[in-house]
């Protein structure tokens, strides 16, 4: 009888330490020392989907230049946010950057630095009628389901070359929290109070109207079938994918075409010194308005959790590449590549990381 | 004591302790979704339920549409799926004794269940949500095609194979003396199936519709690539809608700040619960029906 209950006792405290290790008890006591004896030869970060191919593209060629590997997973911006807070990772990735209030969660100050552009197009299934000119009160009537025909007046008196149809407009939107959707919010709360009043800017929303289509292929697929439909899309996908584009009226009065020009032109801006800021509705004249960064994030006093001061310093000198020699991989892939002073800003956030307290030289 | 006795032993204990694991998986899962929904438990309480507006920006957060959703999408799916599965296991057990067109078909139903259900709603979204598409236009509603309805018939074809097979097995256990029995009190073969092999074996069946139903419950990947995904609650089936398991599926990865994260796991507890609830109703149907020893279905009509 003894014997069958210490096997049995056996068996079960074995499977039980199969259970438990991963439960509640380690994400509660998040961030103490996870992963100390990882070797520097892997730099670890994850985040943001958006920015993957570029990225990916960018540390396989740095691996190929200097022999650290970067493993890098596409988690999605809040995942990124959320491991960088419980420090399993050396940097995090996000298109939309961290809120004062999600700032002062961090155990430690958390820098930002920009790594590329990206845009949001408004994309449309009305065959023939090309290209369409949208106004801001245009987009915001639309996705608000104030302007219900493509006929209506008020997207008529912008399009005077073209025939619009007698034909319902059926809004297609992102289903999946995502970036997209937070830059398309954001520039639809600058134009427009009442959306601002009504919906507000997020990565997911209480759309007032219309379909839930998962990631971009979701999106364009069901603007591609329906009919009358619109919808938004991001640039990189709507250039690979040669979709319509509509022009959007920028603050300056001119109507602009997405493209990789017209979007790195809309971060020619002034500059906060945390590279921190919105750049939708922006004041370039020739910059395309419905553009943002996506960055990357890190912890400016680097000690913590047991990494290695050479660690820290190898996360430097990636970043300080991808600043540098890796914008050279955006445009190839229809990403926008960051303008000089943006760069410059970064250099100095970058110089400006610490390890135990001291500079780091790398 | 000899090495067989201790192995014996052994083999018992490990028996045991896997069966205590089983025991604990639902537990713990049930525990740890408890415990990272209390902050909107917290918040919302019984509003959680009943609450229509989900809206992450200004941080309300009611599940009722996906609830409503959910329930709507899987019983419209077993509507529709329960003629063909139900027809198809009779089929196989009384009029198909084995033969090239049997095994056609049992295989087939085999590889509807192995189908992934990205392929499911891949096929949905090009070929059937066009064809919804046209009827709504002949309709005269609005021409979504992505709506509840075809989310339905997307999830009636992933679930026949589940109906289908648990009702064949049972339908072939009904004893053949009972059967023998009735075709020699004149019964034809229509009467057997109706007085015999029905009554016979239907808790099985039902037993199997249940399984069908907890599929279709949790169906993500295929529900929302075919439903719209619209966070609003309706009882049209030709809108868009949303469900629990395909609004996490969505928001999840995204979800940064812990009120949301917390909802977006309460709608998890809340479907866990749902299907807990259905399995239980289910069980006590299955318990009602079942033939007690000798005094078969045949003696209950």
């Amino acid at each position: 009888m003894k014997k069958r209950f210490a096997v049995f006792s056996v068996i079960l405290l074995l499977t039980s330490g199969l259970l438990f290790p991963g439960g509640i008890r380690e994400a509660e006591k998040k961030g103490n020392k996870t992963n100390s004896a990882r070797s520097v030869g892997e730099l670890l970060g994850a985040g943001a989907t958006f920015p993957y191919p570029f990225y990916s593209k960018m540390f396989n060629e740095y691996f190929s230049e200097t022999g650290v590997k970067v493993n890098y997973q596409a988690i999605g911006s809040g995942g990124g946010i959320r491991q960088l807070l419980s420090k399993t990772v050396d940097f995090g990735g996000t298109d939309a950057f961290m809120s004062d209030s999600d700032l002062a969660k961090a155990e430690g100050t958390i820098l930002h630095i920009p790594t590329c552009l990206g845009a949001v197009t408004v994309t449309y299934n009305l065959p023939g009628v090309e290209p369409l000119n949208f106004t801001p009160e245009i987009i915001a009537g639309i996705f608000l389901g104030e302007i219900v025909k493509w006929n209506d007046v008020r997207i008529r008196k912008e399009n005077r070359e073209v025939k619009l149809p007698d034909q319902k407009i059926v809004v297609v939107h992102r289903s999946d929290g995502s970036g997209t959707t937070f830059i398309f919010s954001d520039y639809l709360s600058k134009v427009s109070t009442k959306w601002k009043d009504k919906v507000g800017r997020g990565k997911s929303l209480n759309w007032p109207v219309g379909l839930g289509g998962k990631g971009n292929p979701g999106v364009a697929g069901l603007v591609k079938q329906t009919p009358g439909a619109v919808g938004y899309v991001e640039l990189v996908y709507a250039l690979q994918n040669s979709m319509p584009v509509g022009n959007i009226k920028n603050k300056s009065g001119n109507y602009i075409k997405p493209s990789i020009e017209s979007v790195s032109k809309a971060a020619k801006v002034e500059l906060p010194d945390d590279t921190r800021i919105s750049i939708t509705n922006t004041d370039a004249p020739a910059g395309y308005p419905i553009s943002g960064f996506t960055w990357l994030i890190f912890y400016k006093e680097q000690k913590y959790g047991g990494r290695s001061e050479e660690r820290a310093r190898e996360l430097l000198r990636l970043l300080w590449w991808v600043e540098h020699d890796g914008q050279d991989y955006a445009e190839p892939l229809h990403y926008a590549p960051l303008p000089e002073k943006a760069v410059k800003k970064a250099e100095v956030i970058i110089k400006s990381v610490t390890y135990n307290g001291k500079p780091l030289s790398f | 004591m000899n090495n067989e006795v201790i192995i014996d032993k052994i083999f018992k204990g490990s028996l045991r302790a896997v069966g205590l694991v089983l025991l604990g998986i639902p537990l713990l899962l049930l525990g740890v979704m408890f415990f990272y929904s209390l902050p909107s438990i917290k918040a919302f309480g019984f509003r959680f339920i009943v609450g229509q507006t989900w809206d992450p920006v200004k941080g309300m957060y009611g599940g009722l549409p996906f609830l409503v959703g959910t329930l709507l999408t899987s019983l419209i799916a077993l509507v529709i799926s329960f003629p063909f599965s139900f027809s198809t296991a009779l089929l196989l057990s009384e009029y198909l004794e084995g033969g090239i067109l049997a095994n056609m078909l049992k295989s087939a139903i085999e590889l509807l269940a192995g189908i992934p259900s990205v392929i499911y709603g891949f096929w949905g979204l090009i070929v059937l949500v066009p064809l919804l598409r046209k009827l709504e236009m002949t309709m005269g509603i609005p021409p979504y095609g992505v709506s509840i309805f075809g989310a339905s018939i997307i999830l009636s074809i992933m679930i026949i194979p589940y109906a289908s097979t648990m009702s064949r097995e049972v339908m072939r256990l009904v004893p053949g003396d009972i059967k023998e029995a009735a075709y020699s009190l004149g019964g034809t073969h229509w009467e057997v199936i109706k007085r015999v092999v029905i009554p016979t074996s239907r808790s099985g069946i039902f037993a199997g519709i249940l399984l069908a139903l907890g599929r279709a419950l949790g169906e993500t990947m295929a529900v929302t690539m075919i439903i719209g995904n619209k966070n609003q609650l309706t009882f049209n089936v030709f809108e868009p809608g949303n469900t629990m398991a395909s609004v996490i599926a969505n928001e999840f990865t995204e979800a940064s700040d812990t009120l949301y994260l917390s909802s977006l796991i309460e709608l998890g507890l809340l479907l866990f619960v749902v299907t807990a609830i259905i399995n239980f109703l289910g069980r006590k149907i299955i318990e009602r029906y079942e033939i007690k020893g000798d005094d078969g279905a045949l003696l209950n009509e």
